[in-house]
């Protein structure tokens, strides 16, 4: 990677923090904790390069370290949403 | 193939957004987590597509086991156990996101030699460091709300100096990865030092400021996946990452305004004023002071008979008892004489973010009755009675009119404006900041002791022979 492309990069990161900001300071104190484990299971979109490192051709260590990745963020990301889903169903109103 | 993969990529990451925006209202949260995991489930589909993709059996392994673990852990853990799943969960986010920067680093050498660029090193080294500390930090601190590792405050000579040090030592070796990429074993050695750095940056930290601990690991989870979208230069990563990253900051910013204390000085552990000494010597004289009014199940029960007006008040002591049920079963008996029932929330109240909330919302308690500190803190001198279940700390009024207490200054819900305050506490034992509570000396306290749960259950029956 260049540092030009890094750099791209880089706005991404910065603007997509600022977006989080703006869509987060609007969730009320009541889902806090439903916040923190949905936000968690998006954590949890390293998924991908799990994906991308256990399905290399050749069987090498990478291919060991992207299976434990994929399990972990698979755990992650599973784990995540469902438990959200679970609380954020008994939020009711009167 | 690779356009229409971005494309995707681009969907998610918009699905991720509409998903947090969804959760600005309960109304709305539930679908919004939805449109947040079908983003997920979009990526990882298009994903396997990817021409790097080529053998599946470790991939249909990987996920079929994780997929197990995870469905079983959400489907087991007690909502009072809830801050220690999230913690586990953090962790394994950023150790996949370690892991992920290690395969990439190898998977680069095996295909073009020992050349990396620097731009592409700088992010592995960054990768590698964030998710360690979050993996071993999140285990740490899983393990301190599990009671797996001790919940108190630890300090041991040097451990700033210490924890420096093997930072400094972790940024140098980074340097010499980026100039010689073939280093390997150096970047190993990144690794192992960061996971030790997790484990001493967390243990030092105390139970009672785990919100605190827990939001930032939420938002390191986050920074490791946008490292990880660095690496691979991928910018759906980056974006979720983001995301993540700017909710933990926020609700660590929430958390630790609502203990009036800097970040640095929850990291570096405990209340600095609130040495041991300092809070023996205060509970010792406090214990002298006497002066505590106790009630029995009938005396309260006659009591809140007579109010018109109820807030209650539920701290980590409810979890603790998991009383919420029988909290439950207050709010109803007292509603079906007519009496007006609310709930305080102190902000910091319990182990992590909304911790509260979601123990009664567990309990069928409608989350419109439960009300956010600055909103609610103005009727205490209009209600009749205020019930404290669990809480200490957030309602000693020492915060409010004793510039020497070590929690002077901290935002506190004033449930001694109320007309009558009944708190239900096991002892009359110190908070979490070691320091007495003079609330349960004022005239207008009445302590009604014993195990919330039971002692609750008790005083509904009461009540309900009225």
């Amino acid at each position: 990677m260049e540092a030009h492309e890094l750099i791209m990069l880089i706005y991404v990161f910065v603007l997509a923090i600022f977006v989080g900001f703006e869509l987060i300071t609007k969730v009320p104190p009541t889902l806090h904790t439903p916040l923190m484990s949905g936000s968690n299971a998006i954590s949890g979109i390293t998924i991908v390069g799990a994906l991308l490192s256990a399905g290399l051709e050749e069987f090498t260590i990478s291919t060991i370290l992207g299976l434990i990745a994929l399990i972990f963020a698979t755990i992650n990301v599973v784990g995540g949403y469902l438990v959200t889903d679970r609380m954020l169903k008994m939020f009711k109103k009167k | 193939m690779q356009t229409i993969t971005y494309i995707v990529y681009l969907i998610a990451s918009i699905l991720f957004i509409f998903g947090i925006k969804r959760l600005s209202s309960p109304k709305t949260a539930r679908q919004g987590n939805m449109l947040s995991s079908l983003g997920m489930l979009l990526a990882v589909v298009v994903t396997l597509f990817d021409q790097r993709v080529l053998t599946f059996e470790y991939i249909i392994i990987g996920l079929i086991i994780g997929a197990a673990i995870g469905a079983l852990m959400a489907v087991k853990v007690p909502m009072t156990g809830m801050p220690q799943m999230v913690g586990l969960l953090n962790g394994f986010g950023g150790g996949a996101s370690m892991l992920v920067a290690f395969a990439e680093y190898y998977h680069i050498l095996n295909t073009t030699g020992p050349v990396i660029q620097a731009a592409t090193s700088v992010t592995i080294v960054l990768s590698v460091l964030i998710g360690a500390v979050t993996f071993t930090g999140s285990l740490i601190a899983f393990g301190k709300l599990q009671g797996l590792v001790t919940g108190k405050v630890v300090k041991y000579p040097g451990q700033h100096p210490l924890n420096a040090l093997l930072l400094v030592a972790v940024l140098v070796a980074g340097v010499m990865v980026i100039l010689d990429p073939s280093k390997t074993d150096m970047l190993i050695g990144i690794g192992i030092v960061s996971l030790i750095l997790g484990v001493l940056l967390v243990l030092p930290i105390g139970g009672a400021d785990m919100p605190v601990a827990i939001s930032l690991l939420n938002s390191y989870s986050g920074l490791a996946a946008s490292m990880t979208g660095f690496v691979l230069q991928n910018n759906m990563l980056i974006i979720a990452g983001a995301l993540v990253g700017a909710s933990g900051i926020i609700l660590t910013i929430i958390m630790c305004k609502g203990m009036n204390r800097s970040l640095m000085n929850v990291v570096l552990g405990g209340w600095e004023t609130a040495g041991a000494g300092g809070a023996a010597a205060a509970g010792g004289a406090d214990a002298h002071k006497g002066d505590v009014k106790s009630v029995d199940a009938e005396e309260a029960a006659m009591i809140f008979d007579a109010a018109q007006s109820v807030i209650i008040v539920p701290g980590y002591g409810m979890a603790v008892a998991q009383a919420q049920h029988a909290v439950r079963d207050l709010m109803n008996v007292l509603e079906s004489k007519g009496i007006n029932v609310r709930f305080a929330i102190h902000p910091v109240a319990g182990r992590m973010p909304g911790h509260m909330n979601v123990l009664l919302a567990e309990a069928q308690v409608p989350y419109d009755k439960l009300y956010a500190m600055e909103d609610i803190n103005d009727d205490f001198p209009n209600t009749d009675v205020v019930f404290v279940v669990g809480a200490n700390d957030v309602v000693n009024p020492a915060a409010r009119n004793d510039p020497s207490s070590p929690i002077y200054g901290m935002p506190i819900l004033n449930v001694d404006y109320a007309k009558t305050v009944i708190v239900n506490k096991r002892s009359l034992n110190v908070g979490y900041a070691g320091i007495s509570n003079e609330l349960f000396y004022y005239p207008n306290t009445l302590m009604y002791f014993g195990d919330a749960k039971e002692a609750i259950n008790k005083l509904v029956n009461e009540l309900k022979e009225l």
